[in-house]
């Protein structure tokens, strides 16, 4: 095992970011003029990055799989972003939340780039304000803020329930300011299909035109990959339907490790499964626990009584309801971060006390919020006496304009209206932590090939806080990536274009046509969702919300199994070269198939409980995750091998300088 | 459910479509549309047919990739819904459903019910943006007070998810809702005052460039909005560009 190279510099916390800027080799304007970046995926990471290089004054060629950059999945999230602006005066610093950030990830993250992260959050916020992103606000014109799961401050900027949107139509209107310049080629509907290595240097992509099929080459001096999670590995997910981890796995079979990939967010609020049919989950944001409050019944015979039909939640007393997180987490209640919400809703469930027909469900519950404000709005306008019906009425209201597009995605769902009946919410896959493994430079263990937001390992450790996703995509693509990336590209103000047809263009270019053709050739027995579903049940029975050696180790069979009868009998309809979802689909599942197994892996060899990897054999007598600092204080990054289990493992150990290790606890 | 679909099948841009019937059982009400025809492709798959294409990805109503034209209704008939959050609940037993793309000139089909929407891509290439480097080396945030009746109006203009839907429901195929929704966002904040004239001709050239038609005030694109954009700002727009063009 070999150590791996974080490159963080030196000297005090506070300080190493502006120390590395100022050491940093720069490019100088008319050298940038000479010099192509690829950057693969338009999310918040992506979109961001490749507005502020091409505004630099690099050429950026961007690709998606989508038919425009505006669509990438960074455009779901909900509930907001953080930045420690403490614009609230509730006594919030960038120490607060570096400090909030690495204990929230169980201490597996790496302090130095969280700090630096939490030190330019704030800037995101300027940055975007700006750039005219419409965050909500209070009435004497200032931006609002609310409060997030696992953290005392409110420091969450929001745009309603569509912070997201509202910050990646932000990105992409920089893009749009760079492609109208012609400093950014997008390549819309296009898939990155392997990583070009010449010299052992990332020099170039092999993508495929998503309508006319044709493969084509693509070369630079340096490549950014911010091509999102790999959620969809457990086929249900909140992701959207295309995510994919293909762009990430490529590059890792080309040499760059792959970091903590079992590191997953099951998130807590997420509308429950109806059926088999389903294709996909839906979350409820975490902005919903600010004001709803989570409960199941405290009496088994409710739960059966609901389960059938024969009782309405509305029917339960206060008294008949046991809010197990506000009576588990007193300190912080419903806000507890989401690992420890999901494993208590599951705990609960598996205890029988499951409130939907599934018995996976527990309750989200605004009828005490709706009062509460209602008695503050009514007071507020003058009525120091409503009746219940005018306190009520107020309350739906000013519930509706916090959360109003949340409880109508909801309604349209699950066809019940939440402002009369609690939801009914389970948890769901949601987030990766893993990814590729990247230094504090950004770099993979490929030269010149980068990684950025979801896609790489960095800031969450073994699990990520509430609206830190949108703030790390935008830190990494606006303030870190364009200036770490010169410090690698000013050696190249020499090389000149890369040409794309050197021999290694042409390996590449033919390993792609031969693995597609390979997946045509299938016998045809079963369609791609078929195996998309199994492996999805593989992982979310074994490798889930609740880990053990034993599962772990069938999954890793399993899935090996699984891959085998895939690349055999798949059956893969259409043609190569004409659009074809099935083929798009079967190229992104093979990769999943040999994740899938890595992830087992990963998870069996870390024999401790941290964040949102809970293995039932290392728990607290409270059921509380036990973590084991002295031997998994490290980062696992795996070295690829076609057999996945057999990969190497590399470790990166974490050195905690600037926060005392503690056992996390929210009670 | 049993139901019968019509559906456009087209194989590609210079193909000549046409429809095509399939028969379907077995649909629950809790199905979303999508998933309706996921079931339908599934079984096409295991025919050993070709799958029928269609644009999707967040299945949550707000990435703006799916399209379909149900019964001739964008995102079909129920209201403030894209077609994934569409359920089968809002259909009966032995239906027929009609399912086409979105027809417009500006909008080709590419395959299928997949059209080409890159469009409204370029008319936001065009202005919408506002200019600033994105070095971070702004003033703080709260430096400029906005009212917040302003700063919501320009939200809900922002909200716009660019599907399309007000072109196909228009009968001129015009996108002034979605043109004007951009126009509105930046119009209402004080960042995008300094730009505001070049930004509503530029974008109003694009967009009669691409082959949009124009707007006859019938409100058809409001009502069919997935995400409830109002005409109000069909008429700032007019206003921003009757007073920049009068600028001169």
């Amino acid at each position: 095992m070999s150590e791996l190279k974080s490159n963080i510099p030196e000297g005090p916390l506070a300080d190493k970011w502006t120390q590395h800027k100022n050491d940093i080799n720069l490019v100088n304007p008319a050298n940038k003029r000479n010099i192509d970046v690829i950057v693969v995926g338009t999310g918040l990471a992506g979109g961001s990055a490749a507005a502020t290089l091409a505004e630099l004054g690099y050429n950026v060629k961007t690709f998606c799989y989508q038919d425009s950059p505006r669509r990438a999945h960074s455009i779901a999230a909900q509930g907001g972003i953080n930045a420690a602006k403490n614009y609230q005066g509730d006594g919030d610093s960038n120490y607060r939340l570096f400090y909030d950030t690495v204990k929230g990830g169980d201490y597996r993250s790496r302090e130095a780039n969280v700090y630096r992260l939490a030190e330019v959050s704030g800037n995101i916020i300027d940055q975007c304000v700006a750039q005219g992103v419409p965050f909500a606000r209070e009435y004497g014109g200032l931006l609002d803020n609310r409060s997030f799961g696992g953290v005392l401050v409110s420091r969450t900027f929001y745009a309603k329930g569509q912070t997201g949107q509202q910050l990646l139509l932000g990105a992409y209107s920089a893009m749009n300011r760079q492609i109208n310049r012609g400093k950014i080629k997008s390549f819309n509907r296009h898939e990155m299909l392997d990583l070009v290595l010449v010299d052992g240097k990332a020099r170039g992509i092999i993508a495929r035109d998503l309508v006319t099929g044709e493969i084509e080459r693509h070369a630079a001096h340096a490549v950014v990959l911010a091509s999102g999670g790999y959620g969809n590995v457990f086929f249900l997910s909140t992701n959207a339907m295309g995510s994919n981890v293909m762009a990430a796995w490529r590059a890792h079979r080309r040499g760059a490790y792959f970091a903590n990939p079992c590191y997953t967010q099951i998130h807590p609020t997420c509308i429950p499964v109806s059926g088999d049919h389903q294709s996909k989950l839906t979350l409820m944001s975490e902005s919903l626990r600010n004001d709803g409050r989570i409960w199941v019944p405290k009496k088994k015979e409710d739960a059966i009584a609901i389960r059938e039909g024969k009782k309405k939640p509305t029917d339960l007393s206060e008294d008949e309801r046991d809010y197990y997180l506000e009576r588990r987490y007193p300190a912080f209640g419903n806000l507890v971060p989401r690992d420890v919400a999901s494993r208590a809703a599951k705990e609960r469930c598996d205890a029988g006390f499951g409130v939907n027909k599934t018995g996976e469900a527990v309750y989200l519950d605004f009828s005490s919020a709706i009062e509460r404000y209602g008695k503050e709005k009514a007071f507020t306008s003058g009525h120091k006496n409503p009746s219940k019906e005018e306190v009520i009425k107020l309350g739906k209201e000013v519930v509706e304009a916090k959360y109003g597009n949340l409880f109508q995605m909801y309604e349209k769902i699950v066809d019940q209206n939440p402002y009369e009946t609690p939801m009914m919410i389970y948890p769901a896959v949601h987030y990766t932590m893993g990814g590729l493994w990247v230094d504090y430079n950004l770099q993979t263990t490929i030269p010149g090939c980068y990684a950025a937001g979801e896609a790489n390992f960095s800031d969450h450790g073994a699990n990520r806080l509430g609206a830190s996703a949108l703030m790390q995509g935008l830190a990494d693509g606006y303030f870190v990536l364009p200036y770490t990336i010169g410090d690698y590209l000013s050696k190249d103000i020499r090389t000149g274009k890369i040409p794309t047809d050197s021999p290694e263009f042409d390996q590449a270019e033919k390993d792609v046509r031969d693995r597609m053709q390979k997946l045509m050739n299938g016998s045809g027995q079963h369609s791609v969702d078929y195996y998309h579903k199994k492996l999805g049940k593989i992982m979310w029975n074994k490798c889930g919300m609740a880990r053990n050696a034993k599962e772990l180790q069938e999954a890793m069979d399993e899935i090996a199994e699984l891959r085998a009868d895939f690349w055999a009998n798949v059956k893969v309809p259409g043609t190569l070269d004409s659009k074809n979802a099935e083929l798009e689909k079967a190229g992104r599942v093979a990769d999943f198939l040999e994740l899938g197994e890595l992830f087992a892996k990963d998870a069996f060899t870390r024999n401790e409980s941290c964040g949102g990897h809970f293995r039932e054999e290392y728990q607290t007598p409270e059921g509380e995750a036990l973590r084991d600092d002295e031997n998994f204080s490290f980062v696992s990054a795996w070295e690829y091998n076609e057999n996945p289990r057999e990969a190497k493992l590399h470790k990166e150990q974490l050195t905690f300088e600037n926060i005392e290790v503690k056992t996390r606890s929210y009670k | 459910m049993k139901l019968t679909l019509k559906i456009w099948r087209q194989e590609n841009a210079k193909a000549k479509g046409a429809m095509k019937t399939y028969q379907i059982d077995g649909i629950e009400g809790d199905m979303s549309f999508l998933e309706m025809l996921d079931v339908l492709n599934e079984e096409l798959i295991n025919k050993g047919e070709v799958p029928v294409e269609f644009d999707h990805d967040c299945r949550e109503g707000i990435c703006g990739s799916c399209s379909l034209q149900i019964n001739g209704e964008p995102h079909g008939p129920d209201r403030l819904v894209t077609t994934c959050q569409l359920h089968m609940r809002k259909f009966n037993d032995g239906d027929t459903i009609v399912i086409e793309p979105f027809r417009a000139t500006a909008f080709p089909v590419v395959t299928d019910l997949i059209v080409d929407r890159t469009a409204f891509d370029r008319i936001q290439h065009a202005g919408g943006y506002i200019s600033v480097n994105t070095s971070g080396n702004t003033i703080d945030a709260n430096s400029i007070p906005v009212n917040k009746h302003d700063a919501d109006d320009s939200f809900n203009a922002a909200t716009c998810i660019g599907c399309g839907a007000c072109v196909a429901a228009c009968k001129n195929a015009s996108a002034m809702l979605f043109t004007s929704a951009k126009v509105s966002q930046y119009a209402l904040l004080p960042q995008g005052q300094v730009e505001a004239v070049e930004r509503v001709e530029n974008m109003v050239r694009q967009m009669d460039l691409e082959g949009f038609g124009n707007c006859t005030n019938t409100g058809a694109c409001e009502i069919e909005c997935p995400k409830g954009i109002s005409l109000e700002n069909i008429a700032r727009m007019n206003r921003e560009y009757l007073s920049a063009t009068s600028k001169g």
